[in-house]
């Protein structure tokens, strides 16, 4: 689905990611997780071609990503912090992104779902944090693309949203979707992924699933797993 | 890249400086042409003020419309578009709204006025494509500055240098170097250098075009014999176009290397 190789990304001379590779099989959900500051973000939007990498290659569904910005049709990416032009409608923003990717009727719904009725004609710079990242969900779900991105889809939400939330992300993996998720709160991540990838310092320090994190840390829960590799790194 | 310059242009079109910068012309033409009634005085007032006033919009315009619209680029660059075509979308939604605002701001009086009656309409014609370029150019400046910049303030700093730079700083070197160098024959520079500054191009053409290059002297002579003939034209409107499509270039190479 995703194939990372050799990827090389420096901010000025601050190395953000030093040779990462990484292949993401198709299906699954798929965590990636680090201390703030590891490259999590650098890394989603190098896939994303919105970071261009000093060195290393990156194809999506068997296609290298310099080559064209088509493959972004087969991405829905949800944003870190919801940043949308602040003067235009909910609704305007929903009917411009259709506009841009094409048509889907699975806006409506999620409209529903999220209960954003009375703010589609508010504009966004008016709205909470909150609401604003439930546009957001609405925004990425509403189409059917084979793989999601996610980073930190549950910022700003409230329990029943994220509720809502969960039961989104779980009736994409049936539907046999490929996601891929950043977040800082272990017990969603426990809860959601099938796998997942730690970063240290630019690097892939661990992949493989919970459990198989849980017997290398030689730690009974997941929360202390992480912990434990943290406090190993930096003692 | 049309659906970008579509959202641009009516994002734009909705902002209240569109208004207030429309207004502006709207106003300055009716108290010009029905308070003065000379339609040719008009044209050369009205040349004053839009060889510095439409370089400083466009520079502020430009630079301003890039910064505050960075989250919307930021959710444009997730999506299947080319990156060249969100910011010439971009560039060319601000450089179209703004000349529109100048084309109709001072068209309208104009015409009320009964232009199309009168023997000025060449040069007012020369005006507006003038100011048109003009506005082309500094938004496209203004972009290269801000692409360049992450930080605002600076960004904002360069771009108002660049328009002091060109608009009153490059004429006074351009002068004391006439004075300087006076024992010399300067026609061939000083011709050189009212082509390298897009302001002082456009006003030497309109200047030329309005016949009172007489007032110039020597110089004013020289100026007319280039760019009175038709080549001197072509040179003329080749440079203006140079000093769009250079920018532009840049724009594009630029925000294919940019990290977002």
């Amino acid at each position: 689905m995703v194939n990372v190789q050799n990827l090389h990304k420096k901010f000025n001379k601050n190395v953000v990611l030093g040779g990462v590779d990484l292949t993401i099989n198709e299906g699954g959900i798929f965590a990636i997780l680090g201390p703030n500051g590891s490259g999590k973000t650098t890394l989603i939007k190098a896939i994303l071609g919105m970071v261009i990498p000093n060195e290393g290659d990156i194809t999506v569904l068997g296609e290298n990503i310099k080559k064209s910005a088509d493959y972004r049709h087969k991405i829905d990416y949800l944003p870190q912090i919801a940043n949308f032009p602040n003067n235009l409608r909910v609704k305007e923003l929903i009917k411009m992104i259709k506009d841009l990717r094409g048509k889907t009727n699975e806006d409506k719904r999620l409209i529903d779902l999220f209960g954003l009725d009375p703010f589609l004609n508010k504009k966004l710079g008016t709205l909470s944090g909150g609401t604003k990242q439930k546009v957001n969900i609405v925004l990425t779900f509403m189409f059917d693309s084979p793989l999601i991105i996610l980073d930190e889809p549950t910022t700003g939400l409230d329990p029943i949203s994220l509720l809502h939330l969960k039961e989104l992300i779980a009736k994409e993996k049936v539907n046999g979707k490929t996601i891929i998720i950043t977040s800082h709160i272990m017990s969603f991540v426990e809860e959601v992924a099938d796998e997942i990838v730690f970063l240290l310092e630019g690097k892939i320090y661990f992949k493989g699933s919970i459990s198989e994190l849980k017997t290398k840390t030689d730690q009974p829960d997941f929360e202390h797993a992480i912990a434990s590799i943290l406090t190993n790194n930096h003692a | 890249m049309l659906k970008i310059l579509k959202y641009s242009f009516f994002d734009l079109m909705r902002s209240r400086w569109s208004y207030v910068y429309f207004a502006f012309y709207l106003l300055l033409g009716i108290v010009l042409l029905f308070l003065n009634h000379d339609l040719s005085k008009a044209v050369i007032t009205l040349m004053n003020v839009i060889i510095v006033l439409v370089p400083l919009i466009g520079t502020i315009f430009g630079v301003m419309y890039y910064y505050n619209s960075k989250e919307f680029t930021e959710l444009l660059l997730a999506q299947p578009l080319k990156r060249s075509s969100i910011f010439l979308g971009q560039y060319l939604g601000v450089s179209l709204s703004l000349s529109m605002s100048l084309i109709l701001g001072l068209g309208i009086p104009f015409i009320l006025y009964g232009l199309f009656k009168s023997s000025v309409i060449w040069d007012f014609s020369l005006l507006l494509i003038t100011g048109t370029f003009l506005t082309f150019i500094f938004t496209a400046l203004a972009f290269n500055i801000a692409l360049s910049n992450e930080n605002k303030i600076k960004g904002f700093g360069y771009a108002i240098l660049l328009w002091l730079f060109l608009a009153i700083i490059y004429d006074g070197m351009f002068l004391m170097s006439l004075i300087i160098f006076e024992d010399y024959p300067l026609d061939k520079l000083s011709l050189a250098g009212t082509m390298l500054n897009p302001i002082d191009l456009s006003r030497t053409l309109i200047l030329l075009k309005l016949d009172i290059s007489a007032l110039l002297g020597y110089t004013g002579a020289i100026f007319k014999k280039f760019f009175g003939t038709n080549l001197g034209l072509i040179i003329s409107f080749f440079t203006l176009s140079l000093w769009v499509i250079l920018p532009v270039t840049r724009i594009v190479f630029k925000s294919k290397k940019k990290d977002f």
